[in-house]
């Protein structure tokens, strides 16, 4: 028995120290004023430019600015960044407002869009093989990533003519092989974005039937960043404002800095300066922080609405969820939609204010 | 003092330490989820019991609102007939060329290289070829499966064969039988059970092809179900189906091998089991 009571304690204590490794490594971060902050991002047409800032030392220039240390970090994988943002390994993350609500809002991480960075504007596109209406989609398989833009752009497609997804039956298709997937011949419908949706468009068969130019301003590509993180580290906010409009400004000076800036864009995002500029032509980019400002006051309200409402169709607010409204969204000049007593979403425009005035 | 290497543990302390390391998770769990759920009560990384069992009962025993269906088990349902028919394909295939290329010298000439070779292609790097050829619908899945299995049972199968002795084949020979003859009444029985050996040994491999296979395009399925949850991190429902994929994969590795202890009951003779 005593070399059981010898192993018992030798495996105790391993299993201690174990515990305490899985414990550290696991408790989410407590916020509190720091300088190390992550961002995580991943190849968009929206969201390039800050892969370009990264590379040309404008994060770095910002960064120095307020005395902090802002690493991006690019993830091949969109929504395994969301999950390590809302898991709490990341300060911000560029995600669309639908994914920000369903996944660290309704997975109680209080949440702030700091930044509009574009919405799509005909990059989201379902896509018939051999029919030209959207009409024919009735009772056909469709392709798509369930749950995502693709998913919400069927939803709001079928809508507009008095269908519902009763009418068709959704196949979930992994993104990475979509292309692949509109080649075999059991695929007769899919709805898909850019650069992949442009890609398929250039087979003959295939007919954009709806696309998001129809959608204006509902699928927003955002900075979303932890509302306690930017409570305690305004900087954090100044820095990245000052980043992005920064590099808008290059962006769209129509010179030749800015021609080279979207070539590398397009370099970075696996096409060239045409293929880049032919994804910008269905992306409604926020050039300035302006643009973010005046639609924040115009048009948002109308679409959160549309937003909360298909992922509360879909079951995506939680099981607890009652109504659309379940999870309270804050507008930007403080109205809120939906549950006052739940907003873990909120929309701020302070710090794009300061970039507007150049207080930054 | 007696050495480490000749001490055993008495049948209590046996069972206490096999079931050490599994407590030692879940107490780990618990601590890790505790301490995550008192700083965000709605923390969906590591949920708590109650949010696990409310999860399992919606998916188990409640009907889906949208569909009818029970999800946990039409998705069980649809995984393990692929999985089925998949690993049915790739046994018979695999008994088939295991033994030809474990026997017959020029058989072994013309495909011991070409399966060897085959084997090393990892399968999910070359999947739109397989879905040009066979589509994105069940057939596509149930070729994963077999595609990413065959090789290795094959390879194993061959090189089980192969090592038959010699003597045996020179005996049967010197009784007047055919190759024919040779295959059916000395080799296959032989390597039957080898055989259920080899499918037992690629069942972790033929999860890992389904769970793959029904991440890039489904509509139902355990691998379907977990990669869409996984879209809004929904741990209360992926942690019950990864431990629910490990109980049927364990139940079926234990089907597999007491079959092959009822069906083959001469390999457990003989050498003192």
């Amino acid at each position: 028995m005593t070399s059981f009571k010898l192993s018992s304690l030798r495996l105790f204590t391993a299993a201690f120290a174990a515990l305490a490794l899985v414990l550290v490594s696991l408790s989410p971060a407590y916020a509190a004023p720091k300088k190390d902050f992550k961002v995580g991002w991943s190849i968009y047409v929206g969201w390039m430019p800050w892969g370009y800032a990264q590379d040309n030392g404008i994060v770095k220039k910002w960064a120095d600015k307020y005395g902090i240390n802002i690493e991006l970090v690019q993830f091949n994988d969109y929504i395994e960044g969301i999950n390590q943002y809302t898991a709490g390994a990341y300060d911000g993350i560029m995600s669309t407002n639908m994914d920000a609500l369903a996944i660290p809002s309704a997975g109680g991480v209080d949440s702030t869009i700091l930044i509009i960075c574009d919405y799509s504007n005909g990059n989201d596109v379902i896509i018939l093989k051999g029919k030209d209406k959207l009409a024919d989609i009735k009772g056909q398989k469709v392709n798509l990533v369930e749950l995502s833009v693709s998913h919400y752009t069927l939803a709001r497609g079928l809508e507009s003519i008095g269908m519902s997804e009763k009418d068709v039956t959704v196949v979930n298709t992994s993104d990475a092989d979509m292309i692949a997937a509109w080649g075999t011949k059991d695929v007769t419908a899919m709805v898909t974005w850019n650069p992949m949706a442009a890609e398929i468009l250039a087979d003959k068969s295939a007919y954009n039937v709806f696309d998001s130019t129809k959608l204006p301003g509902e699928i927003q590509d955002s900075l979303v960043v932890n509302t306690q993180t930017l409570k305690d580290n305004p900087d954090f906010a100044k820095a990245m404002t000052g980043i992005w409009y920064e590099t808008m400004a290059l962006m769209s000076a129509g010179d030749e800095a800015a021609t080279a800036a979207k070539t590398a864009m397009g370099t970075a995002s696996g096409t060239d300066l045409a293929g880049y500029e032919a994804q910008l032509a269905a992306t409604a980019m926020f050039y300035t922080p302006q643009d973010y400002i005046s639609f924040t006051e115009t048009e948002l309200e109308k679409t959160t609405h549309f937003v909360n409402k298909f992922l509360f169709d879909h079951g995506l607010l939680g099981q607890d969820a009652t109504s659309p409204g379940y999870i309270g969204i804050e507008l930007a000049d403080g109205t809120i939609v939906g549950e006052a007593g739940n907003v873990l979403l909120r929309y701020n425009t302070e710090y794009a204010k300061l970039a507007a005035e150049g207080k930054l | 003092m007696r050495r480490f290497i000749n001490r055993r543990p008495d049948a209590v302390t046996q069972l206490a330490l096999m079931l050490l390391p599994f407590v030692i998770v879940v107490i780990c769990y618990m601590v890790a989820s505790e301490a995550r759920l008192s700083v965000n009560p709605n923390d969906k990384l590591l949920p708590g019991w109650s949010t696990i069992a409310a999860a399992v009962e919606r998916m188990a025993f409640l009907p889906d609102p949208r569909t009818g269906n029970y999800l946990l088990w039409s998705d069980t349902v649809s995984s393990l007939t692929r999985l089925g028919i998949g690993v049915a394909i790739a046994t018979l295939i695999g008994g088939v060329f295991g033994i030809l290329q474990g026997l017959i010298p020029y058989f072994r000439a013309t495909f011991n290289a070409f399966t060897g070779v085959l084997s090393m292609i990892p399968p999910l790097a070359v999947l739109p070829i397989l879905f040009i050829i066979f589509g994105l619908g069940e057939l596509a899945k149930v070729v994963l499966v077999v595609v990413g299995i065959v090789p290795f049972i094959i390879r194993d199968l061959a090189l089980r064969t192969a090592e038959i002795p010699h003597e045996e084949i020179i005996k049967a020979q010197t009784l007047g039988a055919s190759t024919w003859q040779i295959i059916l009444r000395v080799v296959v029985p032989q390597m039957l059970p080898r055989l259920i050996d080899g499918v037992r040994l690629s069942l972790g491999a033929a999860w890992l092809f389904l769970i793959a296979a029904e991440a890039i395009a489904s509509d139902s399925g355990l691998g379907y179900r977990i990669f869409l949850m996984r879209r809004y991190l929904a741990m209360d429902v992926i942690l019950p189906y990864v431990a629910w994929i490990t109980i049927l994969a364990f139940s079926l590795d234990l089907a597999l091998r007491l079959f092959q202890r009822i069906a083959f009951r001469w390999m457990y003779r003989g050498n003192g089991q």
